[in-house]
């Protein structure tokens, strides 16, 4: 057996690195980050949050505001949704997207007035994205880099809205599905949205990096009755894939569009134009040669993010793949020739060298049952 | 922690001999090190080993792992029951987690093998590098 390599040294880390030591985490390299893969086991994590309420870490994400007169037409602009249609107090998923409709990022962004928004972007790309939104700034739009100023703490699962609604004034569980507003939790002055990463119900609870800790623990101890457990980004990344939330660096990037990687409801072409749109149209004219879908495996094996595809219609490749928990097979999604990319078509993944057949399926793979 | 009868190997897997049977498994540090594992892929009976070579791969949710055999010989039986439910590495992996079994060729690399106390001192060795 090969033990996995130890982490490099030099990472940054969140506020709550301390409390994660404490807990027993198990912390990797996670795009310069240092931050905790697991605490009690991926599995069970990942059933604390399907059942009850699981707390994760994600402090690491980056945070900028974009405020001024000309604020809203330059969003419009820089991303494929329709800012537009966003309330005060509302969210939307978007994206930065290149000339070619490719993604620079995927993010979310809140409207807190027609002057003032916060895009939240991964943390990894930070100052990517930073760079590429000082860089098309027009007009009357300041652009702030807010990231060191929040730290992030994602409450998510059935159980989730019972627990914050015990602490938070005003009650977060009435809050609609990506809306938010300012909340004291705990005591601590944060921004509260009903966001999340995990397929389930579930809120992100924006704070003060010297509130995180308090928070953290009070959260854990108040959700006792509730079993709340503390979880890592193994299971973040299993919920994110059994519903089918794309990952930045896996199946998303600067070589994929938006069409692509199936995300066409994100992208307005009716609103007017913005970055990326006029490639985005002749590419939906001429017609996609690629698309994501979802697999589950026919033989046995997990196919990764990486492993090539064959199949009926060209090569492809697999972007993301893991054993599915709370379905017990192997689950994945991958880049597929459009003519390969019908419900039920088979195609072979090449997993180190041994050629296993896969099925395209419906998605998400994972639907939470009020939904 | 590490059974004395056994032996070890650097890539972490132990081995039992028993007349010219030898059983292999991976050892409690090496479960605890790649946490759950959900996917388990052994050799068929019958497969030729020479010390070293790979024999199979477990999987946890996040990492991939190969298993390497510290002794030559032919498998002559694999577990069954850990490809069905590979839980049971993590569980117990001295003892119903075990791999598979080789009837031992030649038994000059067990001798190279590690006590269950050098793979002690070895594994903290290791630890305090990272």
């Amino acid at each position: 057996m090969t033990a996995p390599a130890a982490a490099p040294t030099a990472l940054r880390r969140t506020p709550l690195y301390g409390l994660h030591r404490e807990l027993g985490a198990k912390l990797i390299d996670f795009g310069g980050w240092e931050m905790p893969v697991q605490y009690a086991g991926i599995l069970e994590e990942h059933r604390a949050v399907r059942e009850r309420v699981g707390l994760f870490d994600v402090s690491h994400m980056g945070e900028f505001d974009v405020t001024g007169k000309d604020a809203l037409a330059y969003l419009q602009w820089m991303t494929p949704n329709d800012v537009g249609k966003l309330a005060d107090g509302r969210i939307h998923y978007s994206g930065f997207l290149t000339a070619k409709g490719t993604f620079v990022d995927d993010l979310l962004v809140y409207r807190k007035t027609q002057d003032a928004y916060l895009l939240v972007v991964n943390a990894g790309n930070t100052p990517k994205d930073f760079a590429w939104a000082s860089e098309h700034a027009r007009g009357d739009v300041r652009i702030t880099d807010r990231s060191s100023d929040y730290a992030l703490i994602a409450v998510q699962g059935p159980k989730a809205a019972a627990l914050l609604s015990r602490v938070s004034s005003p009650d977060p569980s009435d809050l609609p599905y990506y809306g938010f507003r300012d909340t004291k939790v705990c005591g601590a002055a944060t921004l509260v949205s009903r966001t999340g990463y995990t397929g389930e119900d579930g809120f992100e609870v924006y704070c003060r990096p010297e509130d995180a800790s308090r928070l953290f623990r009070a959260l854990l101890d108040e959700g006792k009755g509730e079993g709340a457990a503390p979880c890592g980004l193994g299971a973040r990344d299993t919920l994110r894939l059994e519903a089918k939330m794309a990952l930045y660096g896996n199946d998303i990037d600067d070589t994929v569009t938006a069409l692509e990687a199936d995300l066409g409801w994100i992208v307005k072409l009716s609103k007017g134009d913005f970055l990326g749109r006029d490639a985005l149209v002749l590419q939906k004219q001429s017609g996609l040669t690629r698309k994501l879908v979802g697999f589950e495996m026919v033989d046995r094996g997990i196919a990764r993010h990486g492993y090539p595809a064959k199949s009926p219609a060209g090569p492809g490749i697999v972007t993301s793949g893991t054993h599915s928990p709370t379905l017990g097979r192997p689950i994945g999604l991958a880049l597929l020739p459009t003519a390969a990319t019908a419900i039920g078509t088979e195609f072979h993944v090449d997993i180190r060298g041994r050629d296993a057949a896969a099925r395209v399926v419906p998605t998400p793979f994972y639907k939470r049952p009020s939904q | 922690m590490n059974p004395e009868d056994l032996r070890y190997a650097e890539s972490h897997e132990w081995v039992r001999v028993d007349g010219d049977t030898g059983t292999i498994g991976i050892t409690e540090h090496a479960q605890k090190q790649l946490g759950e594992i959900v996917y388990l892929e052994l050799p068929e009976v019958g497969h030729m080993y020479d010390a070293g070579d790979e024999f199979g791969t477990v999987e946890s949710v996040k990492a991939v792992s190969e298993l390497y055999t510290p002794i030559a010989g032919e498998v002559v039986a694999v577990n069954k029951g850990a490809i069905g439910e590979p839980g049971i590495i993590n569980d117990d992996p001295f003892g119903d987690g075990w791999l598979i079994k080789l009837k031992v060729s030649t038994d000059v690399e067990i001798g190279k093998l590690m006590s269950a106390e050098a793979y002690a001192d070895y594994v903290a060795e290791e630890e305090q590098e990272k």
